[in-house]
């Protein structure tokens, strides 16, 4: 990851029908808006998908981004979360080399300091896995970059909105509806 | 009442009040042409997909109502792509109804399969495929609600052949409401926003109304007039609101833009306030963004809230609908005093009438044993025709001259492509406007090229009955082409010359059932217009054969300062640009 500013999350509640996804690819694709990561699941009210994206605006503006995707007709609402005042949590599943029993000591090393989980352990290699913020999983997977990752998937971030801490605090997201 | 799905997308657009449609019929849409022979809407057959689409815009431009095209599926939702995004650019409110394989048979590349609502998602404002039978109302009323509501623009609806077929029945209703959560197009603008315009507006030494086609599309040409005659801002008029405010009027500076009027590009780049309405900083109009304008504090209305700082900072963003907000904004102005509170702008009046004193737009005159001058062409036929008559055009040379020399006195008289700039609109945008005008005088303005491409569809105005007319300014080229490589390619000609032979024009308008003239001395001008303006059965062309080496004046060379506007030769002083 380059220079952080330039990473937004906005978080688009869309209608749950089909081909609305494409609709958003194709936006960006067309406006050569880039993004970093996209993460989509229906929501607890299942007429609707929740969709996480982190676009990466260093050519283009982010309030651009959300007029533009204001007009998709599907799309209900947008929020652009502040990394201070939000939770984002991200999955990282990854295979990795660990055929001598001194490695394969180390990685379990990682995996405890990191409190990650091992899913999975066959005769010369281990699969784990590590839910946490995005800076986390940097570290996670620069440090077990040395016992040679056969196979790795990050999830892409997902994200909610910090709670309030007092009653009646004022909230601090930007929030737009159309 | 039980009725099946072919029945419902007829009943569903009577309902909408559809009274013509434009189309043709092939497999998967032919269930639907059956209970088209029953239905109180007529059904204008064309020669080709585009045509259909591009009718349905110029009907819509005309009468203002939504315009309608029905298809069939693969090849013909492909030709349609370019009307609709020729519609979308504009922001024409238009429904297109295709064919589409059956249910079963989507995915499996069936014959004359295309993903149509993927192939268009870029090209309309939004698009359905349709899955359920019983759904057919709905999603057509959604489908005007949204072409006709906010931003307009071309909504398809993608219709698979089983559910139109005559066992697919349901039970039939009349939609009301829309269900449509992500949708809800603000028209009111912010009160606050609109007072701190109306401060601005008074503060102003050197402001400009930059007036694009928002006006035509919020049918806000009569707010306009009271802003502009309020507080005597002159007022320019973008290739997209001609006629939407009178040509005539002494506030018209006329159109901006890289073939504007010196006066309104000028105007423009020295103000100290835009009040942009309607307007999208298209650079067409501003040249080099970064040099446009330097200035000029900006108040920009516009009914698409992406519009308002996507191309420019806005001071005074305004996002809603042009009548609403210009009539509050009239209001607004009252407040601080209106007309008698207008600050002195005698220094800037004066600077613009020395710039339309010292460059109007000119062009040279009749050359002995040379052909004829477009400008002059388009002068003549402007003079004689009724004032309410509508004129199209494609893209081009001919365009510009059209823009330039017509004098466009009342709202919705003008139709052509200016977004996308599709050559070959013109022709059948007019069949759409004559019929949805009937009682109307419709010209269509055409190059060469331009004719060529669609020219088919004056079949389908002969065979129809739609009389519309055609100038064609034959030049033998592709003179806008032509135009840059003589100025930026040093007269290297690569691919621009049609020849001056073939077709016949007058032969090929008369197999089309069109009567047809060819004119070329300047003496024949006129009484070949008014020839041709006697017609009332029949199409009618005339190949009007102009002089290629004629080239569009003023002119902003691409990339370049609105500043270093090119004006007529004549006009020089020294060395090209004129100040």
């Amino acid at each position: 990851m380059s220079d952080a500013c330039e990473f937004h999350t906005i978080v688009v509640r869309v209608e749950n029908k089909a081909g609305v996804l494409a609709r958003i690819a194709g936006l960006f694709s067309r406006r050569s808006f880039n993004i970093e990561s996209l993460a989509v699941a229906p929501t607890e009210d299942e007429r609707f998908s929740r969709i996480t994206i982190v676009v990466d605006v260093s050519s283009t503006s982010i309030d651009q981004v959300v007029k533009q995707l204001d007009k998709l007709i599907n799309v209900l609402e947008i929020r652009e979360l502040d990394p201070e005042t939000s939770v984002e949590r991200e999955l990282l599943m990854a295979t990795l080399n660990a055929p001598m029993p001194e490695s394969r000591r180390e990685i379990l090393d990682l995996v405890q300091i990191f409190d990650a989980q091992v899913l999975n352990v066959g005769f010369d290699q281990l699969m784990v896995s590590l839910a946490g913020s995005q800076r986390r999983l940097d570290d996670f997977e620069a440090l077990l970059g040395r016992y040679g990752i056969i196979e790795i998937q990050r999830t892409g971030k997902i994200a909610l909105s910090e709670l309030a801490k007092v009653e009646s605090a004022p909230s601090t997201q930007t929030q737009r509806e159309n | 009442m039980q009725i099946n799905g072919a029945q419902a997308v007829l009943k569903a657009l009577e309902h909408e009040g559809v009274e013509t449609v434009f189309g043709m019929p092939g497999g998967a849409i032919l269930p639907v042409y059956d209970p088209l022979i029953d239905s109180s809407i007529r059904h204008v057959l064309v020669r080709h997909e585009q045509g259909a689409g591009h009718m349905a815009s110029g009907y819509a431009h005309a009468t203002g109502k939504p315009g309608v095209a029905i298809v069939t599926s693969g090849p013909a939702a492909t030709n349609m792509v370019t009307a609709l995004l020729d519609a979308m650019m504009d922001s024409i409110p238009m429904v297109c109804i295709t064919g589409q394989v059956a249910l079963p048979a989507i995915g499996t590349d069936a014959f004359q399969e295309a993903d149509t609502t993927g192939i268009t998602m870029s090209a309309t404002k939004h698009n359905y495929l349709v899955t359920r039978v019983e759904d057919i109302p709905q999603v057509i009323h959604d489908a005007f609600h949204l072409a006709t509501t906010g931003r307009p623009g071309p909504v398809l609806v993608d219709i698979p052949k089983d559910l139109v077929l005559p066992d697919a029945v349901f039970e039939w209703y009349e939609p009301t409401g829309h269900d449509l959560p992500g949708y809800n197009p603000k028209t009111k603008g912010d009160p606050t926003a609109i007072a701190e315009a109306a401060k601005m507006i008074m503060a102003a030494e050197r402001p400009v109304i930059y007036s694009g086609g928002g006006i035509l599309r919020s049918r806000a040409a009569a707010e306009l007039s009271a802003l502009a005659e309020m507080t005597q801002i002159p007022v320019v008029t973008t290739l997209m609101n001609r006629g939407g405010f009178p040509d005539d009027h002494e506030l018209n500076l006329g159109m901006p833009g890289m073939h504007g009027n010196y006066t309104a590009v000028m105007a423009m780049q020295e103000a100290d306030l835009l009040i942009a309405l309607g307007a999208r900083f298209d650079d067409r109009v501003t040249g080099a963004r970064d040099k446009f304008a330097p200035d000029a504090k900006i108040i920009h209305v516009d009914i698409d809230p992406a519009e308002l700082g996507k191309v420019r900072f806005a001071h005074v963003p305004i996002a809603g609908d042009a009548k609403s907000i210009i009539t509050d904004m009239l209001s607004e102005l009252e407040k601080l005093g209106g007309a008698k509170a207008q600050p002195n702008r005698d220094a800037w009046r004066q600077t613009l009438s020395g710039w339309q004193e010292k460059y109007p737009l000119v062009y040279g005159d009749h050359e002995p044993g040379k052909l004829l001058k477009p400008q002059f062409v388009i002068e003549k036929l402007a003079e004689a025709c009724p004032a309410d008559t509508i004129l199209c055009s494609g893209v081009g040379q001919h365009q510009m001259w059209a823009s330039q020399y017509w004098t466009f006195n009342h709202p919705y008289t003008w139709i052509n492509s200016g977004g996308l700039g599709t050559m070959g609109y013109s022709i059948p945008a007019a069949v759409g406007a004559k019929a949805g005008m009937p009682d109307r005088m419709v010209w269509a303005v055409d190059g060469d090229g331009c004719f060529q491409m669609t020219s088919q569809e004056l079949i389908t105005a002969a065979v129809e009955k739609i009389p519309v007319k055609v100038a064609i300014l034959n030049n033998s080229w592709l003179g806008m082409v032509r135009q840059w490589q003589e100025l930026f390619y040093d007269e290297r000609f690569s691919e621009t010359h049609f020849g001056s032979d073939i077709p016949n024009y007058k032969m090929w308008a008369e197999a089309m059932g069109c009567v047809a003239f060819r004119v070329d001395s300047p003496e024949e001008v006129v009484p070949t217009i008014q020839k041709a303006n006697a017609i009332n059965d029949r199409p009618v062309v005339i190949d009007f054969r102009t002089q290629a080496t004629e080239n569009v004046y003023p002119m902003v060379p691409a990339g370049a300062s609105n500043s270093d506007l090119l004006v007529d030769p004549s006009q020089r002083d020294d060395e090209g640009a004129s100040s």
